[in-house]
């Protein structure tokens, strides 16, 4: 029998190793220290109800579990062989005691339908994905389906893209198996740029025949023989394992000409990318391919009409099409039983920023944003305050406290003033100042930017230019007001989607956070202590002994005073580099 | 080969199924381990290939019958390396934080020994199979 105390920070913070020790001198003392193995483990991700114990092999899950309580357990659980009533958890729903952990809600939270295989099978041997229901998709509609049929599975399953835009798939594959044309092509996008995103990567990286399989049934469904993969040059990685699959494919006649005997002839290249951001936008994405430059045109023509070399094309992102596999084996009713009103099945999101438990972790849609964040993400780390949580990458915004609540899907992300985007989720902290990240991702917007239209280019620099102004405590009220003017000029008239989205995080930010944007103007403070042009560093004469320890380091001689009586910071020579505060052994340089 | 039909799918899976039945299963004298080593680029970039590498040879030093096979990102991207560890007859055990220290005690104490070792992270997602 093996007891595992959970032994992630929250639990630690709650004293979980001390409740280990009380269990193991417990153990010791009834001599049993060979039958029972007192382990500590990784968070268990449900800090709430924390510390947390759980006993296998029977699965008995305690929460809320005090050091105290080890001598209970001990007597209950492994003398009388019964559990002990007290700790279990309590289903909140009917106050029904739940006995293991696979009857607790939060285990459920996570639902993996895109990320089935990753970390599960081999990517590189073929085999373990056939022997996970791979391929038999695809076998079943060549054997036994029509284009229209799947299509109407597709569409039933209510299925939307996840490349961001969250397109209804079904509909797009029929409307490009409605255009005439001897020539189509099925275009997977695994461009990624959003910074901080990686699950297509993953998918990639860890399932490549699912996408493989998916593109095939696309092609069967449009009447296109043609796929490309259009990756970036930056996942290497990706790029070996999508070659070995493709070509364990090939070998399986998987692809090729005549697949599994049916008649159906399909095969996949790869395009790769230089990683531009706006070259994953779709228009950009069929130019790059073609050998142009990756800017994008105006819509319509729609690819599904007029794509790649002008001939009709598909264009789904990589998450989609992993979906795909699933739908067609499990059906449309299963698929559409998971998730929210309007958007069905799961998303996979690339959590990161401030959580203990960074990670790749797929969920139902209508899941809220405290679940994630609180239950499966572990909490805010080191116990800080949550201050926002920003979606949807550069053109995204930040949602805050009052959002925590709401389910998340795609409509309602927009309502809330942000969007879903590829997945990527950033979590924030109170030592994080909200100018800085609108800041950060503008700056990856000015370098992202294609130049093809004026707004975009100007007028984002100039946004730029007003938020360092603001940062470095220069900024006035007025700027406050021109930011939010010209932020919407650019997202009226830029010409695609970059552009029309870079000043969210800016609009967002100034309207759930105005009052930290005013205390960089008015006040002159950064309330988050980032801006560093807005710090002061003074010395508190009380603390102060005269060591001269600051005199001496200060690289620009900005600290004057005679030894042993209280030393002085001349503010207009001080650059702010820190150096006093670090080395002040009393503690009397003040950030103010 | 060439696969031909969908029978020919059904067989390999089958066969595939077989394969890991019988490892599953085997609580005989030739004790299969199984260890997955999450070989993305999270857990590559720190230092799953020298992991995977370090643990082959340590199998094969304690005369272990074991199979060492790489696998995608498990989600536990705070927690890389990670390794999944299977004994026969018994449910997987994901480890966490995985230097060659943490491999070696593993092998000589859950491994060899059964005996559960620090460090195991708790699998918080469902499948679709469930
Ligand atoms: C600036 C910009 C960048 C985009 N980047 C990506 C990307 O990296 N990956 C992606 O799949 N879609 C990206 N898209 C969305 C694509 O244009 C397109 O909608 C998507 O690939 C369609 O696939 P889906 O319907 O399966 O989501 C981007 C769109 C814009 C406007
Ligand atoms: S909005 Fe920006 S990225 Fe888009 S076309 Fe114009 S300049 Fe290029």
């Amino acid at each position: 029998m093996h007891i595992l105390v959970c032994g992630g920070t929250g639990c630690r913070a709650s004293q979980a190793e001390l409740i280990s020790e009380n269990l193991k001198t417990e153990i010791e003392n009834r001599g049993l220290e060979n039958e029972i193995k007192v382990v500590s483990t990784g968070c268990f991700g449900f800090c709430e109800k924390g510390p947390v114990v759980k006993v296998v092999p029977d699965d008995t899950f305690y929460t809320e579990v005090r050091p105290s309580d080890a001598k209970d357990i001990i007597e209950e659980h492994v003398i009388k062989g019964r559990p002990l009533k007290r700790l279990l958890y309590k289903n909140p729903k009917n106050e029904n005691k739940v006995t293991s952990t696979a009857h607790i809600d939060f285990y459920k939270k996570q639902v993996r339908i895109a990320l089935r295989n990753c970390g599960f099978i081999d990517p590189e041997n073929v085999d373990e994905y056939i022997g996970r229901d791979g391929y038999a998709a695809l076998g079943k509609i060549l054997a036994e389906k029509s284009p229209e049929e799947v299509i109407a599975i597709i569409k039933d399953s209510e299925l939307r893209g996840r490349g961001g835009g969250g397109f209804p798939t079904g509909l797009k594959w029929e409307i490009t198996r409605n255009v005439e044309n001897k020539e189509k092509y099925v275009v997977c996008n695994a461009d990624e740029g959003d910074p901080g995103a990686f699950m297509d990567r993953s998918i990639l990286e860890g399932d490549p025949h699912s996408v493989i399989e998916a593109m095939a049934i696309c092609g069967f469904c449009i009447g296109a023989d043609k796929g490309l993969v259009y990756i970036r040059a930056e996942y290497p990685l990706a790029i070996e394992r999508l070659k070995i699959a493709i070509k364990q494919a090939r070998e399986y006649g998987l692809l090729g000409d005549n697949i599994l005997e049916s008649g159906f002839k399909f095969d996949i290249e790869l395009r790769y990318g230089a990683g531009a951001f706006f070259s994953g936008e779709e228009t950009a994405l069929i130019h790059s391919m073609e050998g142009f430059r990756g800017e994008p045109t105006f819509k319509p023509p729609f690819p599904s009409v007029s794509g790649y070399k002008g001939k009709p094309t598909n264009v789904n992102n990589v998450e989609t099409f992993a979906n795909i596999p699933v739908i067609i084996n499990k059906g449309a009713e299963w698929f559409n039983a998971i998730g929210s009103e309007k958007s069905k099945g799961t998303k996979v999101f690339a959590l990161a920023g401030k959580v203990n438990n960074v990670g790749l972790i797929e969920v139902p849609m209508g899941i809220t944003l405290r679940e994630i964040i609180f239950d499966i993400g572990g909490g805010i780390r080191g116990g800080k305050k949550f201050k926002a949580v920003q979606t949807g990458g550069p053109s995204g915004g930040c949602l805050t406290e009052k959002d925590l609540d709401i389910p998340i899907d795609y409509d309602n992300l927009i309502k809330a003033g942000s969007m879903m985007g590829s997945g990527g989720m950033i979590v924030l902290d109170e030592d994080d100042c909200m100018v800085s990240i609108a800041k950060f991702y503008l700056e990856f917007t000015l370098d992202e930017s294609c130049g093809k239209c004026t707004p975009c280019r100007i007028g984002n620099k100039r946004l730029f230019e007003i938020l360092e102004k603001i940062t470095e405590g220069k900024g006035t009220e007025e700027d406050l007001e021109r930011l939010r003017l010209l932020s919407n000029v650019i997202k009226d008239t830029s010409l695609c989607g970059l552009g029309q989205t870079s000043p969210n995080p800016i609009l967002s930010t100034l309207d759930n956070f105005y009052d930290e944007y005013k205390a960089h103007v008015v006040d002159g403070k950064c309330p988050a202590g980032q801006c560093k042009s807005l710090l002061k560093y003074e010395i508190d004469s009380e603390a102060c002994t005269g060591c001269t320890l600051c005199f001496r380091n200060c690289p620009v001689g900005a600290i004057s005073g005679e030894r042993k009586s209280p030393h002085y910071i001349d503010q207009s020579l001080c650059i702010k580099c820190g150096v006093c505060y670090d080395k002040c052994k009393f503690k009397a340089i003040n950030i103010v | 080969m060439k696969v031909k039909s969908l029978a020919d799918l059904r067989k390999i899976k089958d066969e595939v199924h077989e394969k890991i039945k019988l490892r599953e299963q085997s609580e005989n004298a030739e004790q299969i381990v199984q260890i997955k080593v999450a070989m993305a680029t999270c857990g590559i970039a720190s230092g799953a290939k020298e992991i995977m590498s370090y643990i082959i040879d340590e199998l094969d030093y304690s005369g272990i019958d074991g199979v060492v096979t790489q696998t995608g990102c498990m989600g536990y991207c705070y927690a890389e390396p990670t390794i999944e560890v299977k004994l026969p007859g018994k449910a997987p055990v994901v480890y966490g934080f995985v230097t060659k220290g943490k491999a070696k005690e593993i092998i000589e104490r859950y491994i060899i020994k059964g005996e559960l070792v620090d460090g195991v992270i708790p699998v918080t997602y469902r499948t679709i199979d469930e």
